[in-house]
């Protein structure tokens, strides 16, 4: 295909410059492939500049999810490497710790699950632990080391591969939102898509790719199709600045079960972090609120008693901001990513949930393989749009059909 | 401890003790919750009473206003309707209303209150808007503003020998009280020009008393020789390890320094620069008041004709609404105070004209002393604009124009400028002018993204987890 000679065509037209849009632009440009970046706002405006730059291994549940983690690790250590100053990139290690006899016994079974699976963990005792984290809770019984925990600044990843993609070639505009689909009008759901609509005019392309995290739900609908990517929002606390206190990525181990979790009440398990620049980082809450963004004193509140329960000096320490974010989940809690069948010419990654910073790397190169016809280097059938089922017929028939 | 009033005043400068009083006195309970230890703000700052209990007024202007609001705050205090919660910051404000507050920086100690309202009465006032320039993050380099609040508060100098830039008529109280105090300014560099007032002399003499208090500065500059140097700025502050001197140069309509115009003043042990004033609009912000961009390029408050916000039962009054100096803020303190304590009286209410009179005032202040469109110029790649995170006039150009960083937003997200302690109270307008570009003025949303902070002061994690 090769709709890059218009002016404003390309092969892949990307709707949204958060790390997942920004990695696949990034990807396709190296595939040679011609690429227009469209972002209603500045890149990483949305979850992306919301979250805690997580790129995880210790959390993700055995299969598609794991194997995708792993795929995703070795980019960003491989293909990634020569950038990864560009965005603060950190080996830290995570180290999840166990408070409690029961959940101390319910680590080990994990620990040992994962490490026939090839995850790099290790146990650690009590006085390991000390040694890891000096600062820990004196109630804190043991825990688990995961050298592959890392962590990237991720607006600084989403700014920079946007960057980079450009100077290979491809095109950012930014403060477009994207108000429609072209269709060729064949078929009984107006067809192919053809490119989107926006304010600044029309963009035609071979490829779109729908991008655009939470908001990848309401993308789809536009093209009548079901993409059932849901908020569920986060609250994330910083502290001033102070000499490094905490030198891990530190979970109580409850934190495994609340990410796979579908509760909708409100939920929290520390997980307190330093950053480069001094500030600690104390998350994260998860409610299903839709996109509340009224504060909660409540929300706050856990952070702080679990994070104190887990760092006891804390308690001395000041807040000095918040934030939230809304992480985009699927039902499955899986991400989608791949071509959809029921609408054409549309591709979709997005719904990566807590995890998409660490996958976005790995979405973003298996993604281009497929967009420049090749085949990824991993099977994306567990991610595949149609697995939500049909086209709502309804849906579609708003959908104007253009020729 | 928790509170339940009527109507919470948050500040007790001339806005917040103007609003307690008026509230107060039309039958409403009031409770005031202030950072300092004692009434008065930044503009009626004095000596602590407990050493001084009978201040004399010496260096403050309407120093019987304070003294007659005070009174009536003191009385209303003894007679219950006003409950005084001083050495208090509030860190969140929630819809409804409940303010959280926690003990303020210095002195510390107050035991936090929550206080639950069923209106708001918002002053808290503003501070000195800050332009980075070379070496202006040495020791000795102060906020004029912070010089003023130091002799107020001590009674002595934080040096001896001063130079005071930047624009605006509050740069001659600032130099007359060194002045006084026994300082010697060896100049008072004011960027813009004498002429810039002409076309708005119609709106300043409608404020009488601000011609009065001119001439009261003139007598000072004039008995202590304080030379005032119109259309002059600093263009670097000089020194190693602290301020020693300064280099100077006249500049053009714009801001721009006119080559051949330079000139260094030795020895210098204070500078102090002080470009207006930002209001302090965390809490309003957090409220979700609506607000706009104010002639002197700072985000404000909107109100109504009765100090109310877009939010109903939210008033403001004072610097948010509009930096306009302590007569205008008192005004508005007691039509907010008033209002507030009688919501639903249903008349009509006539802005009163002294306040219509006392904007004007200000509006052509403003105009007549802008920042300099130009300023961006006197920046160097290396100079300090984010002193928290050591974020450099450089680090934000490339962020602008490599990463596409046109907003305080996208800045802080990459370049880590605001992100420090004083989450962008100091470096915010600056970093919004930069993210606009070269010679552009920031548009509200960049601005509003700047004074958008969650936690309205930093607070300790031990008190977060005593909620629930």
């Amino acid at each position: 295909m090769n709709f890059g000679n218009g002016p404003r065509g390309s092969d892949v037209l990307v709707i949204g410059a958060g790390v997942v849009g920004a990695a696949t632009a990034y990807f396709a440009a190296q595939q040679g492939l011609s690429v227009t970046v469209l972002d209603k706002g500045l890149p990483a405006s949305g979850t992306s500049s919301a979250c805690e730059g997580n790129i995880l291994v210790s959390d993700k549940e055995l299969g598609p999810e794991l194997e995708l983690t792993r795929y995703s690790l070795d980019v960003w250590h491989n293909d990634l490497a020569e950038h990864k100053k560009l965005w603060e990139f950190e080996s830290k290690g995570g180290i999840i710790v166990a408070s409690r006899e029961s959940s101390l016994a319910s680590l080990n079974r994990v620990m040992a699950v994962q490490k026939g699976f090839g995850v790099d963990v290790e146990e650690l005792d009590q006085a390991a632990l000390r040694e890891a984290e000096p600062h820990i809770s004196r109630e804190a019984l043991g825990g688990a080391s995961y050298r592959e925990d890392c962590q990237v600044q991720p607006m600084l990843v989403a700014a920079h591969l946007v960057r980079l993609a450009t100077e290979a070639g491809a095109r950012f505009i930014a403060g477009t939102p994207v108000t429609g689909f072209m269709r060729d009008g064949a078929g009984r759901d107006g067809g192919r898509v053809t490119g989107v609509r926006t304010p600044r005019g029309d963009f035609p392309a071979g490829a779109v790719v729908n991008c655009t995290g939470t908001w990848a739900g309401e993308l789809a609908a536009m093209a009548g199709v079901e993409v059932p990517v849901l908020p569920r929002r986060g609250f994330v606390m910083v502290t001033e600045p102070l000499p490094p206190m905490v030198h891990h990525k530190v979970y109580a181990a409850e934190y495994i079960d609340n990410v796979g979790s579908s509760d909708a009440g409100l939920q929290a398990s520390p997980v307190v972090e330093g950053t480069p620049s001094g500030t600690i980082l104390i998350g994260s809450t998860r409610e299903r609120v839709g996109f509340d963004r009224t504060v909660s004193t409540a929300a706050l509140g856990l952070l702080a008693r679990n994070a104190t329960a887990l760092f006891p000096f804390l308690e001395r320490v000041k807040a000095i901001r918040h934030y939230h974010g809304f992480r985009p989940y699927c039902p499955d809690h899986l991400p989608v990513i791949g071509h959809d069948d029921r609408a054409p010419g549309l591709w979709h990654a997005a719904g990566h949930e807590g995890a998409g910073i660490g996958l976005s790397a790995g979405t973003g190169k298996l993604l281009a393989q497929a967009l420049a016809g090749l085949t990824p280097d991993m099977d994306l059938t567990p991610f595949a749009p149609a697995r939500f089922g049909e086209a709502s017929p309804q849906t579609a028939s708003r959908e104007e059909a253009t020729a | 401890m928790s509170v339940t009033v009527d109507v919470a005043v948050v500040g007790a400068g001339p806005a917040g003790l103007a609003a307690a009083v008026a509230a107060a006195e039309a039958g409403a309970r009031v409770a005031v919750v202030d950072a300092g230890n004692q009434p008065g703000g930044q503009f009626w700052r004095h000596a602590p009473e407990t050493v001084r209990p009978e201040p004399d007024g010496h260096g403050h202007h309407g120093w019987s206003t304070y003294l007659d609001l005070r009174a009536r705050f003191d009385a209303a205090q003894r007679a219950g309707r006003i409950t005084y919660l001083p050495g208090l910051q509030v860190w969140m404000a929630e819809p409804g209303f409940t303010l959280h507050t926690t003990a303020a920086v210095a002195p510390a100690g107050a035991v936090p209150v929550a206080v639950t309202a069923d209106r708001l009465v918002l002053c808290p006032g503003g501070y000195d808007r800050q332009l980075p320039v070379p070496g202006w993050d040495l020791p000795g380099v102060m906020a004029a503003g912070g010089i003023q609040a130091f002799i107020k508060a001590n009674g002595a100098l934080p040096g001896k020998r001063f130079i005071i830039a930047g624009t605006g008529p509050f740069l001659l109280p600032v130099a007359a009280g060194i002045a006084e105090a026994g300082g010697e300014v060896l100049a008072v560099l004011e960027s813009s020009s004498p002429s810039a007032w002409l076309p708005h002399l119609r709106a300043a003499s409608g404020v009488p008393g601000k011609a009065l208090e001119g001439a009261e500065y003139a007598a000072v500059f004039a008995r202590h020789r304080i030379p005032y140097r119109t259309r002059s700025i600093v263009t670097e502050v000089l020194g190693s390890g602290r301020a020693e001197g300064v280099r100077t140069a006249r500049v053009d309509a714009d801001g721009r320094a006119r080559p051949g115009t330079g000139r260094v003043y030795a020895d210098v042990d204070v500078v102090g620069f002080g470009w207006g004033f930002t209001p302090q609009l965390e809490l309003p912000v957090s409220l979700g008041v609506d607000t706009r961009l104010d002639a002197d390029g700072s985000l404000v408050g909107v109100v109504d004709e009765r100090q109310q916000s877009s939010v109903p039962g939210v008033y403001l009054a004072g610097e948010v609404t509009g930096v306009g100096g302590a007569a205008l803020a008192v005004l508005e303190g007691l039509a907010a105070g008033a209002a507030a304590a009688r919501p639903d009286s249903g008349v009509p209410v006539k802005q009163p004209a002294a306040i219509v009179r006392h904007r004007r005032f200000a509006q052509a202040m403003h105009q007549a002393h802008p920042v300099p469109a130009a300023w961006q110029d006197w920046l160097t790649p290396d100079t300090t604009v984010c002193r928290c995170e050591e974020v450099t006039a450089g680090d934000i150009t490339e962020a602008r124009e490599e990463l596409g960083a046109r907003d305080v937003r996208s800045l802080k997200s990459f370049t880590r400028a605001g992100m420090g302690w004083c989450q962008g109270r100091v470096c915010g307008f600056a970093a919004a002018c930069l993210g606009a570009g070269p010679g552009e003025a920031p548009d509200a949303g960049s601005l509003a993204a700047s004074a958008k902070r969650p936690l309205a002061a930093p607070v300790g994690i031990g008190e977060l987890a005593a909620l629930d």
